[in-house]
């Protein structure tokens, strides 16, 4: 751990690998520490507004992502979620369940990630019947019955996806009406295997190996449906689970100023982790690179001290 | 060269990148998409105790998800 590194950057969706490219452009120290490369990028179905590409799909972007990365020689470490972010002096220390690391800056640059729903049974049954992604997971459900939570555009993507495949989709929303696309809302309202419940809470997720049933609270009302999936369809919130002083808004995100500089000095952030208006890939690519200029000229400035 | 299965199915971006992963690798692998095949489905259902893709079955050694780390070491990578 005696290394001290010119920046760690914690992330590799759009935003950690453009900062990469441009740290690595500038010359800097640095590693990158990430679950994956290509973050939410992967996920993404079509994509046809990241300008240079009239057209490409979420995985080959994240692979020309990889590629551009790899151009150059740097330190990506994957399956390295960080667990802590410190500062002390002037060294910042980033620790993962596989080691402790030192620089000078860091970005922060890891993403969104699905909501959770908190409630008994989640954990156990992830996949177990319980899913997150309709496009990976929806297959394993062929001729069954399904609930789908939530009622925003994830939610009625995961139920057109569902229509042809499962046998019937219950759609548990917590509020009065679907939201989302009109185009989406009325191609799932006409379709004849999905009921849709309103104004519904889930409250458990039940099963012995896999999942059996969910109960949901209507009306004051305990109500049981027996189901063997659930898509959990509720949204993204920002991906920080790592122990630190950094300071957030009130929907998690990291605040960041026009430099992506958090409260801490040294400590950048950037893209959909942050207060950033918009969460956009290109917003995300963007923003990193700022990120990345603005920790290198943080190092410049600083290193007549050191 | 080891027996390699991978569960899978065509839509699901870990799945493509497994697989990109053994071709970089130069691995040969056996292809089985859950999503059309029910009894397969159900083989990976039992095999793995769970429901989610990609599962790869190497020599009996069962990994559950794309990680790198897991299927490097199983082939001695």
């Amino acid at each position: 751990m005696d290394k001290i590194y010119d920046l760690i950057i914690i992330g590799a969706g759009p935003a950690g690998i453009t900062a990469s490219v441009y740290a690595a452009r500038k010359r800097m120290d640095f590693i990158v520490l990430t679950q994956d490369i290509g973050g939410q990028t992967i996920w993404s179905g079509d994509i046809e507004n990241y300008t240079g590409y009239q057209f490409i799909s979420g995985i080959d972007l994240a692979e020309k992502l990889e590629e551009h990365v790899k151009k150059y020689n740097i330190e990506v470490r994957e399956n390295e979620p960080v667990s802590s972010i410190e500062k002390e002096g002037d060294i910042i220390t980033v620790a993962t369940p596989k080691g402790t690391y030192q620089s000078r800056t860091a970005i922060i640059a890891s993403g969104k990630k699905a909501r959770e729903l908190n409630v008994p049974g989640e954990k156990e049954f992830r996949n177990r019947g319980l899913a997150y992604c309709a496009t990976c997971d929806a297959p394993l459900f062929a001729g069954k019955d399904v609930a789908v939570i939530g009622g925003g555009n994830s939610a009625l993507e995961a139920v057109l996806q569902l229509i042809k495949i499962a046998n019937r989709i219950v759609v548990i929303n917590n509020i009065s009406k679907l939201g989302g696309d009109a185009i989406m809302k009325e191609k799932v309202e006409r379709a004849e295997n999905v009921t849709i419940i309103n104004d519904a809470e889930v409250t458990a997720v039940l099963g012995d190996k896999f999942v059996e049933a969910v109960s949901y609270k209507k009306n004051g009302k305990e109500e049981k449906l027996p189901v063997q999936g659930v898509f959990v369809e509720i949204g993204l919130v920002p991906n920080t689970p790592f122990k630190s002083d950094i300071k957030k808004n009130d929907i998690g995100e990291i605040i960041v100023n026009n430099c992506n500089e958090t409260n801490i000095k040294g400590i950048f952030a950037a893209g959909d982790v942050t207060n950033v208006p918009e969460k956009q890939i290109i917003i995300a690519a963007g923003e990193g690179a700022k990120s990345a200029l603005k920790a290198f000229s943080f190092i410049s400035k600083t290193k007549e001290k050191w | 060269m080891k027996n390699v299965k991978v569960y899978s199915t065509p839509t699901c971006p870990f799945c493509i990148k497994t697989k990109q992963f053994l071709d970089e690798k130069g691995v040969e692998y056996e292809n089985i998409d859950v999503s059309s095949d029910q009894d397969a489905a159900q083989e990976m259902v039992s095999k793995s105790g769970q429901m989610g893709v990609p599962v790869l079955d190497i020599e009996g050694e069962i990994i559950v998800g794309f990680d790198k780390d897991k299927i490097s070491s199983a082939l001695g990578l």
